[in-house]
């Protein structure tokens, strides 16, 4: 007894350190059997695996490590391809095109004197996002957040300073609305208030006190703006003549370095002719291969390189001065025209009240029947058409008589029942006559009314055009038109992203409402928007919106893609977002509730929440989506990056130039849509880490 | 049925909650069946029965997180009815405990409790703070304010659940099974939690299964069953002489083991 308790009792008098793990259970060596060689199918498909990457990386890495960075054109590039005895079925990547055209690829046609300001409102972009993304960033700079979409659209397209700020105040005034509204009788006449004065702020306040600005400012301009404006243009001639002449001289410097190119290219294949010449004599002699001097011919390659790069250096100064050329051209153009505009300017504010008096006058004097030209047209081909029915009546009534007589009677009577078909109204050809004349008439007063009525708002318009010129204290204005490459698909993508994911939470929480007609709107908007690919809605943004909107409005065809395209992604983002509101326990909406919270507290402070740190992934996954989809674009008409792909091949130099291009553009893109990517993880797991 | 005495000198004559011939149905389901009931100011009555009679929702009947088809309900002398300002002033003035405690898991302690006074009662932040934190002592877990719900134990959620609701200062507490969803070394904390609070005088409803705290602080049992009410008495004659053969059965079952 004593014995069997003393063999179960147990006491340890020494407790074990930690030892090492053996050395197949750790580090390196464990990882690669565990994850590269753990069983003999494993060990096949790795093997398996690096072949083909071995192919890939052989098929490709050739022709990126022989890659030509200086170069003119394509031509260029391939002659320093031989030059170096590259042998042309591997071949090397001309990425000197990117070097060539890269700022057209960042900026499209944006004026290059003005690059700064697309550059520097991308730069305040990220100070702008930065209180919004990063919460260590101070709260203060939140202000600058909601100032900055005005600032950008301000330095981008340029104009007066108020612009912008005129801008903002139709953001007050909205607020005002909504403050009125909701005093009134809730929170739906508030929307509705703060959308019809923030509408009328824009539509109609602001281009007027914007008129009156330019006005104001302007006239006190006109003396010493005339003045200026000569001195520039007599300035600006021999600016040109000088730029011409360092164009000229520069256009002889290429193509004497040309030439010494030529040669010097000539020299390596020359000498690697003779040394081919020499290893097939030495051959079919049977000798051995005869020994060369290969610094000599590294000395030529490099000469001939040297000679690539200087050529490709002075083609990009005269590109810059081809530019200067064509931007001093456009100057005096612009000059000429806005001095002609200052000449004019007195007699035409004189003659634009007697204008739009006579214009006034014509179309109060014209007879009341007469409203467009659908119905004078209308009336003149009533007559027209009455005449010749009348007409074929009378020739077979002539025939008739003229016809033997036993075929008289048959045609009398056919000419008998086309004259009873003739409406009553019409009885001979002088009334016809008349009313024919009188439609004419009509159709020519209804004309000249027309056209003073043109001329006068033209003249009104040029008078404004040339105030606004004179009178704007800000930046050069440029047009949408003039805008591509990535920075119109940046535009458009944040533009995009920015608009959409409000939209898109407003549409989700609609969808998810018990409000009926609010419901079916968000489900309706939803699913049209989602079942409709997005190039059918671009095409409708460039070709079918303006048929909608009322007549003289003319938006901005960038404008209307960037709401398209904002459209299209909200519908996205709601339906994520639904996601995220469903995960969201309904206990919650409860407990929210039962405190007294109302639903847009409730939503705000509980749910949404909740619901977006859910959504984050699915979100970031359709802003990847969105930007990427803007280089869809391309199809109605404007320059994106691909579309300067096919700019670019177009020109004499670089056609026959694919996979360079696209691999820049690819690499861009992806640089822009990983660094969304690692963002929302970063989000993710500091969502986590906070809330446990 | 007459009134049952009441018998703690708290209660005051003055009317609470006024409920009569409350009818509800879900869809087609009848789920209250013609409910009067009186509540008046200081009393705590426990609601207990069978799962699906309905007792769940005559609490929530009261706040209106369910909406009554006929029949009225008058609370603090509101009536309930579909004007959304009536029921926000009444659900500020009536707190609620569920089941599930519903933390809001993205705030902290501290912000779960400010929340509603801030927003509903336009309290300064600061106020709100000293308020949630007199409340959290009161629960004894003022040292959690900064944690987030996730972080804390079941028990002690629905402390913090209770201790959210008084510091909208509510007239009336509505308690939805409060302890189901708890561990058993967790219910007592929560029940001593609310016995506490009845012995300060607060009306409340009680949904419960808890017998013991029926017995300790109720004095008035309410016995549910399908839809209607089937009996109510004070706690000892209700456990003591249940009238109703429902009851007896209902009461031998939760009660044998």
């Amino acid at each position: 007894m004593t014995d069997s308790t003393a063999s179960l009792t147990y006491v340890r008098a020494q407790m074990l350190p930690q030892s090492a793990p053996p050395v197949r259970e750790a580090g390196l060596f464990k990882w690669v059997r565990e994850n590269l060689f753990s069983s003999w199918l494993n060990i096949l498909l790795t093997g398996l695996s690096i072949y083909v990457l071995y192919l890939v990386v052989w098929a490709i890495f050739p022709w990126l490590y022989n890659a030509v960075w200086r170069a003119g054109s394509l031509t260029e590039c391939r002659e320093v391809l031989a030059v170096r005895g590259v042998p042309s079925e591997v071949g090397g990547a001309c990425f000197a095109v990117i070097g060539d055209r890269w700022l057209q690829f960042i900026f499209g046609f944006y004026p290059p004197d003005m690059y700064w300001r697309p550059v520097l409102a991308f730069v305040l972009f990220f100070v702008a996002l930065a209180p919004v993304l990063f919460a260590s960033v101070p709260r203060r700079l939140l202000a600058f957040s909601a100032v900055y979409p005005f600032l950008a659209i301000w330095l981008i397209w340029g104009g007066a300073f108020w612009t912008p700020l005129l801008m903002m105040a139709g953001f007050v005034a909205g607020y005002l609305g909504f403050v009125a509204g909701s005093r009134l009788g809730g929170a739906i006449l508030g929307v509705i208030g703060a959308v019809v004065l923030a509408m009328v702020w824009w539509m109609w306040v602001s281009p007027t006190v914007s008129n009156a600005l330019n006005r104001m400012v302007g006239s006190g301009r006109i003396e010493q703006s005339s003045v200026e404006l000569t001195a520039l243009a007599e300035q600006l001639g021999p600016n040109l003549t000088a730029i011409e002449a360092d164009l000229a001289a520069k256009d002889a410097e290429i193509a004497a370095v040309v030439v010494e190119k030529d040669a010097a290219v000539a020299d390596v294949t020359a000498e690697r002719q003779r040394r081919a010449e020499a290893l097939a004599a030495a051959e079919a002699a049977e000798e051995p291969a005869p020994g060369f001097d290969e610094p000599l011919l590294a000395g030529k390659v490099a000469a001939a390189e040297a000679l690539f790069d200087r050529l490709a250096q002075l083609r990009a100064e005269a590109n810059v001065l081809a530019v200067a050329r064509f931007q001093t051209q456009d100057q005096i153009t612009e000059t000429r025209t806005l001095l002609a505009a200052i000449t004019a300017l007195p007699d035409l504010e004189t003659d634009l009240p007697i204008m739009q008096a006579r214009a006034r006058d014509l179309q109060a004097a014209l007879p009341a029947h007469v409203a467009d030209f659908a119905t004078v047209d209308a009336a003149a081909a009533v007559a027209n058409q009455e005449q010749a029915a009348l007409r074929t009546v009378i020739e077979a009534e002539t025939a008739a008589a003229a016809a033997a007589v036993g075929d008289q009677a048959t045609l009398m009577s056919a000419a008998q029942a086309l004259r009873d078909a003739l409406p009553a109204t019409v009885a001979e050809f002088a009334t016809l006559e008349e009313a024919i004349a009188a439609a004419t008439k009509d159709q020519a007063e209804l004309r000249t009314a027309l056209t003073a009525v043109t001329e006068a708002a033209a003249a009104e318009k040029t008078i404004g055009t040339t105030y606004a010129e004179l009178g704007r204290v800000g930046l050069k204005p440029v047009d949408s038109s003039e805008i591509g490459g990535f920075l119109l698909a940046v535009i458009i993508g944040i533009s995009g992203i920015t608009l959409s994911l409000p939209l898109g939470i407003l549409l989700a929480l609609g969808r998810r409402s018990n409000l009926f007609i609010i419901n079916k709107v968000s489900v309706g908007f939803i699913e049209i928007i989602r079942g409709v690919p997005l190039i059918v809605w671009l095409f409708t943004a460039q070709l079918l919106l303006n048929y909608f909107l009322p007549k003289g409005t003319n938006f901005d065809l960038m404008l209307r893609v960037i709401i398209m395209v904002t459209l299209f992604s909200s519908a996205y983002i709601a339906e994520v977002i639904r996601g995220g509101l469903a995960a969201v326990p309904k206990g919650q909406i409860e407990a929210a509730d039962a405190m007294g919270l109302d639903y847009w507290q409730a939503m705000r402070l509980i749910v949404l929440p909740q619901a977006l740190k859910i959504s984050i992934p699915g979100i970031v996954n359709s802003f990847i989506g969105l930007f990427k989809d803007t280089t869809l674009v391309t199809f109605i008409g404007m320059y994106d990056p691909i579309g300067l792909v096919g700019t670019t091949r177009a020109s004499t130099d670089w056609n026959g130039v694919y996979w360079e291009l696209y691999i820049f553009i690819g690499l861009l893109f992806f640089l822009f849509c990983f660094s969304m990517g690692r963002y929302s993880l970063f989000l993710e797991r500091k969502l986590r880490r906070e809330n446990r | 049925m007459s009134e049952p005495a009441r018998k703690s000198m708290e209660i005051s004559d003055e009317v609470a909650i006024q409920i009569s011939a409350m009818n509800k149905w879900y869809g087609t389901f009848h789920v209250l069946r013609d409910i009067n009931l009186t509540v008046y100011r200081g009393e705590r009555i426990v609601i207990c029965g069978p799962s699906g009679s309905g007792k769940s929702t005559l609490i929530r009947c009261i706040n209106r997180l369910e909406e009554h088809q006929a029949g009225t309900i008058i609370v603090d002398g509101t009536e309930l009815s579909s004007d959304l300002k009536n029921i926000d002033k009444i659900r500020s003035e009536v707190g609620m405990v569920f089941q599930h405690f519903n933390l809001f898991p993205h705030l902290t302690i501290l912000e779960n409790l400010t929340l509603a006074p801030i927003w509903v009662r336009k309290t300064p932040k600061k106020d709100a703070e000293e308020v949630a934190m007199h409340y959290l002592n009161k629960v004894k877990i003022p040292e959690q304010a900064q944690k987030y719900p996730g972080q804390l134990s079941g028990g002690q959620q629905q402390r913090v659940a209770i201790a959210r609701s008084l510091c909208m200062k509510p007239r009336i507490m509505l308690f939805d099974e409060p302890t189901s969803a708890l561990d058993p070394e967790m219910i007592k904390e929560v029940l001593d939690t609310m016995i506490e609070l009845a012995e300060e005088g607060m009306t409340m409803l009680c949904v419960t299964h808890e017998m013991g705290f029926a017995q300790a602080v109720a004095n008035r049992v309410i016995f549910m069953d399908q839809g209607q009410v089937v009996e109510q008495n004070e706690p000892k004659e209700f456990f003591n002489n249940p009238q109703s053969e429902r009851t007896k059965l209902f009461l031998s079952q939760i009660l044998g083991h």
